[in-house]
């Protein structure tokens, strides 16, 4: 059986409320969606009904659903990969699974404004909808070369106040003032913030 | 490693305080039980019949003795116990665990235990005011109880929600839902199914602290008397506590006639459903034929108070071993 073939029925399975648990992905109105949050609640004398808390992976929205308890819903076929990063040609950023080589292509929505911590060879977390990228994450944390920044000030070595540094990728995170450009540094990408001197 | 095999999966999930907070309070139930002269009783757990609400469901297993067969545990001792007051048993109470196939969250254990008692020429309105004295004795000084609202189940929809549950149709109650910004589950028709969604999502949370909502609609009686008024309501109550529901309570339906219709009407909503037609308990209709006396009956949910002693908000927190939800 070929990967499609078994996407196909991946996509087709389905989930009662019971099953529910945050991290499940269901199929919302034609939208691929994570479970954040579900609870049960019932009437001692009437209808149950699991209230959800669930965010569209499309749009990044986080919205309230509900559902009797009992009802099913279809199983969304969303994996996240670990995958490295090739390069962009600008329209596209092309990733590659890094056992089986296959490549994914993933337009400028998938890979949102994360563009900045994107450097070739890194690995990267992406999101897969039926075996197309939806959503990339970078790494926790990138290793990157100051390309710009003021003049270091030697002997400041508190990183108080700081300044800008342009690095390779075009982010700009702030620094310390004694940094000088081409020093590689370590940037925590969850906060966007300098983190280290990378020793070379 | 499977979470069941993870190392302190072991342990209770109540804390030893909030245990020995559970014996205090069973202690305080029984005395105020010895003082107001209600016998403590004791049915079977394990029935051949068992209830016919749609939305409850038993859990089943097997007899393989001698006259065996399908065996269902209760999710209420009330049918047996009204057996015992058609006998002629004067006030009774039990307290004991009750089962419901299902119900697992933040508010529900699939086993819990119920509190359940008997008041014989009693109505609804004289029984809520003896449930609120029960809870203040049971709670004694662990935590205060704020004043009480005795409010129709009327009122409050006109109040928090702005419509009239009694006369409003599905539609317009699906009007009001969406206008609340409630994202309805699909394939909703009954009324009863918007009132109840209203209610979890809109009411409960916005109710007075402590309130007792009585007189409800018709079509949610279960086994209450209905009253003929302009609109016919139920004499059924419920008790609200910082929103959670912890007791339901009625004034009793004794006609026989009635009790057999409303089974059957239940067994009928079942198999629309999809859901199994269940065994009437023809024991319990034959004691209502021989003549029960007129009283009204509540059943509470021990750990929902619990949970309001010890100031948790999950029921997980005052049960020793809970079952484990997601």
């Amino acid at each position: 059986m070929g990967a499609r073939e078994q996407r196909v029925i991946a996509a087709m399975a389905s989930f009662s409320t019971n099953e529910f648990r945050s991290g499940l992905k269901i199929m919302l109105d034609g939208n691929p969606c994570s479970i954040i949050e579900n609870e049960f609640v019932k009437p001692g004398k009437g209808q149950a009904f699991n209230r959800v808390k669930i965010r569209n992976l499309l749009s990044g929205r986080v919205l309230e659903k509900t559902f009797k308890s009992g009802d099913t819903v279809e199983g969304a076929d969303v994996v996240d990969t670990s995958m490295q990063y090739l390069y962009t040609d600008g329209e596209f950023w092309y990733f590659m699974h890094p056992e089986t080589f296959e490549q994914v292509t993933a337009g400028a929505a998938a890979v949102g404004d994360i563009t900045k911590w994107l450097k070739e060879q890194d690995m990267c977390e992406v999101t897969l909808w039926n075996g197309d990228p939806i959503a990339v994450t970078p790494p926790n944390f990138v290793e990157m070369r100051v390309v710009e920044t003021d003049p270091g000030v030697r002997g400041d070595t508190s990183g108080g106040g700081g300044k800008p540094a342009t690095l390779e990728t075009g982010a700009v995170v702030r620094v310390p003032l004694f940094l000088e450009e081409g020093t590689v540094i370590r940037v925590d990408t969850r906060t966007g913030e300098y983190v280290s001197r990378v020793k070379e | 490693m499977s979470p069941a095999s993870r190392s302190d999966a072991w342990r209770p999930g109540a804390s030893l305080d909030v245990l020995k907070l559970r014996a205090r309070m069973l202690d305080r139930i029984r005395a105020f039980f010895a003082v107001a002269g209600v016998l403590e009783v004791d049915t079977p757990a394990l029935s051949a019949a068992a209830t016919t609400d749609p939305n409850i469901a038993s859990f089943a297993t097997c007899f393989n003795g001698p006259g065996g067969g399908a065996r269902y545990l209760h999710t209420s001792p009330e049918l047996p116990m009204k057996r015992l007051l058609a006998a002629g048993s004067g006030p009774i109470y039990q307290l004991c665990k009750v089962f419901r196939d299902g119900e697992a969250g933040r508010r529900h254990n699939p086993e819990f235990t119920m509190l359940e008692w008997y008041r014989p020429g009693w109505n609804h309105l004289a029984l809520m005011e003896e449930v609120e004295g029960l809870l203040r004795a049971a709670l004694g000084a662990e935590r205060e109880l704020p004043a009480a609202e005795y409010l129709s189940y009327r009122e409050v929809f006109l109040d928090i929600v702005g419509v009239d549950p009694l006369s409003a149709d599905a539609r317009e109650l699906r009007r009001v839902a969406l206008d609340l910004g409630i994202d309805p589950p699909s394939a909703m028709q009954s009324r009863d199914a918007w009132l109840d969604l209203l209610m979890t999502h809109h009411v409960e949370p916005r109710l007075p602290r402590f309130t007792f909502i009585y007189d409800y609609p018709a079509s949610q009686a279960a086994l209450a008397r209905v009253r003929d008024d302009e609109f016919p309501v139920a004499e059924r109550f419920e008790v609200y506590l910082d929103g959670v529901e912890l007791a339901n309570g009625f004034h009793e339906l004794v006609d026989a006639g009635e009790q057999r219709a409303r089974f059957e009407q239940d067994n009928g909503k079942r198999v629309g459903m999809g859901l199994p037609e269940m065994p009437v308990d023809e024991r319990f209709l034959a004691a209502l034929c021989a003549g029960m006396p007129a009283c009204a009956g509540v059943a509470l949910g021990i750990e929902r108070l619990l949970m309001y002693a010890a100031a948790v908000n999950d029921i997980r927190a005052v049960i020793a071993f809970p079952e484990p939800i997601n």
